[in-house]
């Protein structure tokens, strides 16, 4: 029998192959959308929870990649809902490398604060679109929506973001 | 401006304050607290969705009620 067919039928040593294969994209995938790396190792393993609970749905004929994105995305859009008041970008995920030294400490802080603020299903697409720079059609396929739905999401966020720049007092032009 | 300008100039502005992700390895194998997960929480055995129940209730209340409809469900069966 094959590994996905055995891993459908309950069988924990194709759990655990499957789990040994894939967790590496699973966390590399979570850790972009919630820029941490303790709560993105927390959502791998519940990620993996997730897929071996619903194991019984799984087609063995269909891609087991593309799931577990899927339920990685769901986990991780779950997360930034309920976490979102307390959230802040940590520093070491979050700071500027290579930023432009004319960008004020302040103005960025602002940035942070007003991205951080985006409701969740914004912030996710807003993060791997405008961050992350993820192809429209990966982001579509992750979160389970059409591309047409990912690029309104991504032009809501961004003039939600304008907004909400402008009532912090960063104009958006001058920086 | 259109949507493509918007966006591109919104990506260079988190571009200076939020940079991508950088530590994108996982350091370490996370099999021991999955299988502790698995230890704590067994999967829960998969239920009959409350809908189901909920037409099973309908049905038999229909032909507790209207045992004259007996015979027109036997003959869609």
């Amino acid at each position: 029998m094959e590994l996905l067919e055995r891993f459908a039928a309950g069988d924990l040593e194709a759990f655990e192959a499957l789990f040994r294969a894939h967790q590496k994209e699973v966390y590399a995938w979570v850790v972009r959308i919630v820029r941490d790396s303790g709560v993105a190792e927390d959502l791998t393993v519940e990620t993996f929870w997730r897929i071996y609970k619903s194991r019984a749905r799984f087609d063995p004929a269909g891609n087991f990649r593309a799931w577990a994105r899927r339920i990685a995305t769901n986990a991780a859009l779950d997360h930034l809902r309920h976490s979102r008041r307390e959230t802040e970008l940590p520093e070491d995920l979050a700071s500027v490398g290579t930023a432009d030294p004319a960008v004020r400490r302040e103005a960025r802080e602002q940035i942070r604060k007003a991205f951080s603020e985006l409701p969740a299903k914004y912030r996710l697409v807003a993060t791997l679109s405008l961050i992350e720079e993820e192809p429209y059609m990966n982001i579509a396929e992750a979160a389970g929506i059409s591309v047409a739905l990912v690029k309104v999401r991504v032009f809501r966020a961004v003039r939600m973001l304008r907004k909400k720049l402008n009532s912090l007092g960063v104009q958006v032009n001058a920086i | 401006m259109s949507n493509e300008e918007n966006n591109k100039e919104m990506k260079e502005l988190l571009k200076q304050a939020i940079a991508p992700a950088r530590e994108t390895e996982l350091r370490r194998d996370l099999w021991p607290r999955m299988l502790r997960k698995l230890e704590e929480q067994p999967a829960p055995v998969v239920g009959v969705p409350w809908f189901d129940w909920a037409l099973a209730a309908i049905l038999s209340a229909v032909l507790v009620f209207f045992p004259g409809s007996i015979p027109a469900l036997l003959y869609h069966l």
